[in-house]
């Protein structure tokens, strides 16, 4: 609807239906107005807005006597952000996000190659609907299936019992930081389940990226002498990564926001999911709530600059 | 991998992909499994024995029965609104060309990209800054946002596939605009808003953060599941509502799959 015809050779239409339907055909600008109108209001101006009011409070300060919001621009709430132990919050959060994205893409790879280079017909299907349902599958089942997993009397330590391996299971449960009590109250137990309901989100980019590969590449990698590890290290993987990196976004924003997964399945140390929700609901901090929030936005921003740096989009 | 031969998978890679896959699958079926344990008290496994009772008990359980209307009356608003929104978008950046074109498709997915949390405590502060006491309209309005983002990436998929020659045909032969739209390119498009508001409906229906922002007292089926993970009160009513929301949450996304599955052959596509 780009061209504005200036001379008619059909008469003009009749009935409001037909007026209104020349009118737009005159001011394609005014239709497009109609069509943007409705989802302009409310995700330009109504979300956007709240995302800028939310942040705008983070250069407020919070009254220490009376607990109420002081409206005066200040930076007092970043200066309380950057203390020690909410340092240790954003850094913990930060390391948790990338070990996760690291683990997803090794799960991922096979899952995504074998998907894209050797399923056929029918069980190409079978591949997509077997990453496309636990994906989609509610959120909370999910932890909730891991409780069950993880559980002390749970299916896990049944399995290493039949196999006589508990005190593998106890050895590891009594490392410092990556142990504790049980694997439901521990960063293993918190970093299973993160890679569990993340991962699937690796799974689709990858393959899109390897299924551009083409067959005729790998071949001439072949014919001029490459053994499959050189062909998969020099050819096939440079050409995929766009495709992981463009996963990765998922599971690394993911991650980082969660604040559910660390409360139900893990130790009390606080993520910065935890640290928002709350400083917005016990503490009332609503300033520095709003400042923590501020800190995955950035984390994002400068990882989708790079992301689409390294071409990662063309892979979505 | 010598070219001939290049259709056989190396016996490792398909050990990996299983495993990837029994990991994905695994702890999902073993809700079911649950669902029939006779054990209340702790998640022992092997269960000690199979029962059919919880099905009955969480059947006469009202509280879960009002989670699950409201969250079916939320999901199927909250879809009906990003049906129009995303579509209406979706129709806009196909079919002209605009300024700021690419940024409208950042704006779409943007209440999706950015964590829920953040989503939830923006709208949150918003309704209370808008002096807008929460109640049921305020959940459905923090669904559609970010339910907006499936219709559109279906739509404009869809839309990408008409042949804009279809459309110019229609008009030649004297539609006007409203026909046009709903006798070719409503049927053109069809299946895709179907699916779209299959995986709206589903990605509402399973709605956790941001609901727990948005809503008041009530809660819909994932906030009563929530405060059950995190206070248990009766474990095999939440083994089965789990098995529940795992079987309804299926059907809408098979059903997307095949409704979005022979979406190459739409009319004018060879073009």
């Amino acid at each position: 609807m780009t061209i504005v015809a200036d001379s008619f050779v059909v008469p003009e239409r009749r009935g409001t239906a037909g007026r209104v339907s020349d009118f737009f055909w005159r001011h394609p600008h005014v239709l497009l107005a109609v069509l943007l109108g409705p989802p302009l209001i409310w995700l330009g101006i109504v979300y956007l807005g709240s995302l800028f009011a939310l942040l705008l409070q983070s250069f407020f300060s919070i009254d220490e006597f009376s607990g109420l919001i002081n409206y005066e621009f200040t930076l007092a709430t970043y200066r309380q952000l950057l203390t020690e132990a909410n340092l240790d919050i954003i850094l913990r959060t930060v390391l948790m996000a990338a070990l996760v994205t690291l683990a997803s893409a090794v799960i991922a790879f096979p899952i995504a190659y074998y998907a894209a280079r050797y399923a056929r017909g029918k069980w190409k299907a079978v591949f997509y609907l077997a990453v496309m349902l636990p994906l989609w599958s509610s959120y909370l089942v999910k932890v909730y299936a891991w409780k069950l997993v993880l559980a002390k009397e749970g299916i896990l330590t049944w399995f290493f019992a039949k196999l006589n391996l508990l005190w593998l299971l106890d050895a590891w449960l009594s490392l410092p930081i990556v142990g504790g009590n049980s694997l439901s109250i521990s960063y293993t137990g918190t970093f299973i389940v993160f890679v569990y309901v993340w991962m699937p989100f690796m799974i689709l980019p990858i393959q899109a990226a390897l299924e551009r590969v083409p067959a005729t590449l790998i071949e001439a990698s072949s014919d001029l002498g490459g053994t499959p590890a050189q062909t998969f290290r020099h050819v096939i993987f440079p050409l995929a990564l766009p495709g992981i990196v463009a996963g990765s976004i998922f599971t690394f924003s993911l991650t980082l926001g969660d604040y559910i997964i660390p409360q139900i399945i893990g130790s009390s140390r606080l993520f910065i999911g935890q640290a928002v929700y709350a400083q917005q609901g016990t503490a009332g901090n609503i300033p520095l709530a709003a400042a923590f929030t501020v800190v995955p936005i950035v984390i994002m921003g400068a990882y989708l600059w790079m992301a689409k740096r390294m071409g990662a989009f063309d892979a979505l | 991998m010598r070219s001939e031969k290049s259709n056989r998978a190396p016996f490792g890679l398909k050990i990996a992909a299983a495993a990837g896959l029994a990991f994905m699958h695994l702890p999902i079926l073993l809700i079911f499994l649950y669902a029939f344990t006779t054990e209340e008290k702790s998640y022992q496994f092997p269960p000690p024995g199979l029962t059919t009772q919880w099905f009955a008990v969480a059947w006469s359980r009202p509280d879960v029965w009002a989670a699950l209307t409201l969250s079916v009356k939320v999901a199927s608003i909250a879809t009906a609104f990003a049906l129009v929104l995303g579509t209406l978008c979706a129709a806009a950046v196909s079919q002209t060309r605009f300024f700021g074109r690419e940024t409208i498709s950042l704006l779409v997915i943007l209440p999706i990209a950015l964590p829920g949390i953040i989503t939830g405590i923006a709208l949150r502060s918003a309704f209370s800054i808008a002096e807008i006491p929460f109640s049921f309209w305020t959940i459905v309005l923090g669904h559609a946002t970010f339910c907006i983002v499936v219709v559109y990436n279906n739509a404009v998929a869809r839309f990408r596939r008409i042949s804009g020659s279809l459309i110019e045909a229609s008009m030649d032969l004297g539609a006007d605009g409203f026909q046009t739209f709903r006798y070719v390119i409503l049927p053109n498009i069809g299946t895709a808003l179907l699916a779209g508001g299959m995986l709206a409906f589903a990605l509402s229906f399973d709605e956790v953060i941001v609901t727990t922002f948005t809503a008041g007292q009530q809660s819909t089926l994932p906030i009563w599941m929530l405060e059950e993970l995190i206070r248990p009160r009766q474990r095999p009513v939440t083994n089965v509502v789990a098995m529940v929301v795992v079987i309804v949450t299926f059907l809408p996304i098979l059903g997307a799959y095949y409704l979005t599955r022979d979406g190459d052959q739409i009319a004018g596509a060879s073009k």
